[in-house]
């Protein structure tokens, strides 16, 4: 999991592998003469990318908004849904369930619905928000509650004097929740969030295909759509490349801020040393 | 000890039944008295835990009373300090930051904290490793953390929960040893929960064995008097008697048991 390797192998390799890739895919192309329209040479989608960037360019910021603000929202909104079912079980009980029915429920499928009731730009991202939410919420809930049940006993003996009056209750769950909880839920919480990144990128994607069948939008994944309408291969072909490095990036950079965030004291980030 | 020392907290016909049913203790008598070293011995199941978590307040006698002779404060949290089995550390802080979390519940900010901590740390010998995290550290160094969070808050009571049991041989008798010096140096009363003949042998003032569960408590064994112990005390002919009448005890228990 970690970003940064000590091994250069481990970065050299792989990118061997892509270049041998490509090659070999560029090889096979001009040898077989394969037209355009079928499978287009890495240099054509090169030339491509280049020729329609400000098209390109201002999907991809589209899809990149519509992301990461999905993200956003669903770490806001997973969090702090977490955090209240932790504290109280009354709205445990009476919540989970529905957001549970509305993680398995397959996404596409309300699109169409989301599309009739919101405005384009504010359906795709609700629906970004819906498939990155949930691993937010039970990875911090699944967080908040592998506490070490004896801290939690320390806590209650060198804390304040137990309570019957709610409002102390809530002062020292709250306490709890600050110093324990939060520390001890900071591994799960990033890994939901990993998750979550990849996630809601394809939810972003899924979205702008059901709006862009509807007519409208210009997201990354509208332009595969109408590329692959209008025959524009090439084009197909640079937008899914810019989709792929934007996983990728994305996926770096929550690899990277969990890094950042354990260095010093969780088993995931360490470095061997043997 | 010349005249008997007041009694500091006293455990009288306590019994405890737990939700599920089972019970833990049932006419259970204990008075530990001021600057003794208490151990209580038994099997495991027999609710030696128990009795720890009942003096702390951390649970309720289901029958009997915890009562507190020489205080007339109504809450004697302050006053104990707590080493479960395992050091329970927070992973996510350093050894000054864990140490610091009794102080830190009580209000104190880390920089009014900082002279206490230290003070803690040096006590178990780590004043060298504040910064450092609880994984850089061996199994005994954090025991010897979870011993200084517990003496933050400088108790007139350590409660100790079979603390050195997950510990190799060579590094129980040292901290065995600096446990007692640590007793000796600050005057306070230690409850010791073991279930080894040699460790209660060695360490205590008073050994009370327990029977199994429903745990009670079958007889009491004087030990050597609080202090560090002589450097041969461990090959010693005391040591071996010693060992050799809790260990007759445990054995009458269990031919009683079968018959």
């Amino acid at each position: 999991m970690t970003p940064a390797s000590s091994n250069p192998l481990k970065l050299v390799l792989p990118l061997l592998v892509i270049a041998a890739v490509i090659g070999s895919w560029e090889t096979i192309v001009r040898l077989q003469t394969i037209p355009p329209y079928i499978l287009p040479a890495p240099s054509l989608i090169g030339t491509t990318m280049v020729a329609d960037w400000p098209l390109l360019q201002a999907s991809l910021l589209t899809t990149l908004k519509t992301t990461l603000l999905g993200l956003v929202l669903a770490v806001l909104g997973g969090v702090i849904l977490a955090v209240t079912l932790s504290l109280s079980r009354i709205v445990e009980y009476s919540l989970y369930p529905f957001a549970v029915v509305l993680q398995v429920t397959p996404v596409i499928a309300i699109a169409p619905l989301l599309l009739i009731y919101m405005p384009q730009d504010v359906a795709v991202l609700t629906c970004a928000w819906l498939v990155a939410f949930f691993p937010v919420l039970s990875n911090t809930m699944l967080g908040l509650q592998s506490v070490d049940r004896n801290l939690m006993e320390l806590f209650a003996l060198y804390g304040a004097p137990a309570s019957r009056k709610p409002l102390a209750r809530l002062r020292a769950r709250l306490k709890a929740l600050w110093y324990l909880r939060r520390p001890a839920a900071l591994p799960a919480f990033l890994a939901g969030l990993r998750i979550a990144g990849g996630l809601s990128l394809i939810g972003a994607v899924v979205a702008e295909m059901a709006a862009g069948s509807a007519g409208a939008g210009s997201g990354l994944a509208y332009r595969i759509i109408e590329s692959q309408y209008r025959l524009n291969i090439p084009r197909l072909f640079a937008a899914l490349v810019l989709l792929a490095l934007t996983g990728i990036a994305l996926y770096l950079l929550l690899a990277g801020i969990s890094h950042w965030l354990l260095r010093h004291w969780h088993e995931s980030a360490l470095t061997q040393e043997r | 000890m010349n005249a008997p020392a007041p009694t500091l907290v006293s455990l009288h016909g306590v019994s405890k039944v737990f939700t599920n049913g089972v019970t833990a203790l049932s006419g259970f008598n204990l008075d530990v008295r001021a600057g003794e070293f208490v151990s209580l011995l038994g099997p495991s199941g027999c609710g030696k835990s128990t009795v720890l978590r009942l003096i702390a307040g951390l649970a309720e006698p289901t029958a009997g009373q915890v009562t507190w002779p020489g205080s007339p404060h109504e809450d004697h949290r302050s006053e104990i300090g707590f080493v479960f089995q395992e050091p329970t550390l927070m992973p996510w802080a350093n050894v000054a930051d864990n140490v610091w979390l009794p102080l830190r519940l009580r209000g104190l900010s880390r920089r009014d904290a900082q002279e206490r901590i230290l003070g803690s740390l040096s006590l178990v010998g780590l004043q060298d490793f504040a910064k450092a995290y609880p994984r850089e550290l061996s199994g005994g160094m954090k025991m010897r953390v979870s011993i200084a969070r517990a003496l933050s808050l400088k108790p007139r009571l350590l409660l100790m929960d079979e603390p050195f049991a997950a510990l190799d041989e060579i590094t129980r008798f040292k901290l065995n040893d600096d446990l007692l010096k640590l007793q000796n140096d600050l005057h306070c009363t230690i409850v010791f929960v073991t279930h080894s003949v040699y460790e209660s042998a060695y360490l205590s003032s008073r050994i009370a064995i327990m029977s199994p569960r429903p745990g009670r408590i079958i007889a009491e064994v004087a030990g050597e008097a609080p202090g560090p112990r002589a450097k041969d005390f461990r090959t010693s002919s005391r040591y071996a008697a010693l060992c050799g009448e809790i260990s007759q005890i445990l054995l009458e228990q269990n031919a009683e048991e079968r018959t």
